[in-house]
């Protein structure tokens, strides 16, 4: 399968908060500061030079994640992204999800109907928000393998249901596939490679 | 000159009877006689506040306050800063008592909140103390200090977004010895402005009819979810709020206009609903979290 022509960029949220609102707080809380702080990664993702990207999202400093900013900073960033005119092909992996800040992360993705990587502190991934029972049977399995083939769906139990499965976890960009073989990458092993 | 005489323990739902007499004679200079005032909690001097508020924004000139001078309910008032809040809102009879120590079971004093500053502040202030409150004094683990602060910053939010208007939030720990026979948590926030049926009355009066009102507004919003925005992701501060409030027992209830709604816990016998309450403006939003029991824990 050929390497898809990507990229792993960081963009530390704890740093964002401070650097962009001049602020002394370490809380993400309040709409207008998550509206804050997704102009700002979009901005550092306006920056960065590769077309194509996975960035991962790090709020493993943000102290206090409230509702209000983890439907700013999550959701909205997600769904900017899954847009047809989405500004850069970017992938997103959410690092520092501790139980902490995965109820209110949870919450505004069910609430949206979306979906998530997120890396959790013992460095394994995992997915959440709104996927149905196929798509993260499916999705745990191209995690455990990194990669899938095509051809390797065919030979699933169900297979149109996991073609189905498949299609959402691509649209959703928690999975990602070739353009040129139609093969399939896991976000954390495009992750893991290129680290 | 009107005289409202305030109850003696004035929570909450006590407040409802100062509010009841503010209606009764809307002209006249009114005069709140709080000099038997014994007992308060935030419920009850955040309503102290707002009617004072009321009175003065009708009238353009702040009513007058009696407190009864050195009494202990005085000097508790000054600790919770009220005194601060209450410039510029009351015309003073008693001179305010020095603040000389502060106190372990205050987890929030009389906050004003305004802007979105207000509330990275009052987040940021209560992780320093919400720690030792929140598990030496409840029980509760350590990761409870921040859902606190999560819940504390939405209900604020709830006053920038929806009132228009000033407002105030304050916390403290009590012994309910009677009525639960352990340790509560009562956090309160309140605001005068335009109300859960003001904020949601241009994008969903009109599906209700005739039977729009504040507790079709309160159910619409509590209940439902509803906001006044387009925006798909608004309206889930409530609900998230209610869920985590009823994974710690407790019980919240909001008050605007004539209604309040409650979510009651086991231990509490309030409706869930209570309508024709006497009229007062904005919300009072109000929420008890219990220690754990630990007969059950």
């Amino acid at each position: 399968m050929p390497e898809p022509s990507l990229g792993p960029f960081a963009i530390d949220v704890g740093h964002l908060v401070r650097r962009n609102l001049a602020s002394l707080y370490s809380s993400l809380v309040t709409r207008p500061t998550g509206q804050a702080v997704r102009m700002a990664i979009e901005n550092v993702l306006a920056e960065e030079a590769s077309t194509v990207c996975v960035s991962v999202i790090d709020l493993s400093r943000v102290s206090v994640l409230d509702f209000s900013c983890a439907d700013e900073v999550v959701a909205k960033l997600i769904l900017r992204f899954l847009r047809d005119d989405r500004p850069r092909n970017v992938f997103f992996v959410f690092r520092g999800i501790p139980d902490l800040h995965r109820d209110p992360i949870e919450a505004v993705l069910q609430h949206q109907s979306l979906s998530a990587v997120c890396e959790a502190g013992s460095g394994s991934f995992e997915l959440v928000g709104a996927v149905s029972p196929e798509e993260m049977k499916l999705w745990e399995a191209l995690e455990d393998r990194g990669r899938m083939e095509a051809a390797e769906l065919d030979g699933l139990e169900d297979a149109g249901m996991a073609g189905e499965a498949m299609e959402t976890l691509v649209r959703n960009r928690v999975a990602i596939r070739d353009p040129s073989s139609g093969n399939y990458q896991s976000l954390s092993s495009l992750l893991r490679s290129q680290t | 000159m009107q005289i409202i005489p305030v109850p003696g323990t004035l929570d909450a739902s006590a407040v409802d009877q100062v509010v009841r007499e503010l209606a009764k004679h809307p002209g006249e200079k009114v005069l709140f006689d709080a000099r038997h005032l014994r007992w308060v909690d935030p419920g009850g001097i955040i309503g102290l506040l707002a009617a004072g508020t009321v009175t003065r924004d009708r009238q353009g000139q702040p009513p007058r306050l009696q407190l009864q001078d050195g009494a202990d309910v005085t000097t508790y008032l000054a600790r919770m800063r009220f005194f601060e809040a209450a410039s510029g809102v009351f015309e003073l009879d008693v001179r305010p008592p020095r603040r000389s120590w502060s106190s372990s079971d205050v987890l929030l004093e009389i906050t004003p909140i305004s802007t979105n500053s207000d509330i990275h502040a009052v987040v940021d202030h209560v992780q320093q103390q919400a720690g030792t409150i929140l598990s030496r004094t409840l029980g509760y683990p350590a990761s409870a200090v921040v859902q606190f602060s999560v819940i504390l910053s939405e209900v604020c939010q709830n006053i920038i977004e929806h009132a228009e208007g000033p407002g105030w939030v304050a916390a403290q720990t009590y012994m309910w010895a009677k009525r639960l026979g352990r340790q509560v948590l009562v956090l309160h926030v309140a605001d005068v402005g335009q109300g859960f049926r003001g904020s949601l009355a241009d994008t969903h009066a009109a599906r209700f009819g005739d039977r729009w009102g504040d507790a079709t507004a309160l159910e619409s919003a509590f209940i439902h979810g509803l906001t006044r925005f387009p925006d798909s992701g608004r309206g889930q501060g409530i609900q998230q709020i209610r869920k985590q409030v009823r994974r710690w027992e407790g019980g919240i209830s909001i008050r605007s206009g004539t209604a309040r709604i409650s979510d009651v816990p086991a231990w509490d016998d309030a409706p869930p609903m209570e309508e024709g309450l006497p009229p007062f403006p904005g919300a009072q939003i109000h929420i008890v979290l219990p220690a754990r029991n630990t007969q059950h824990a």
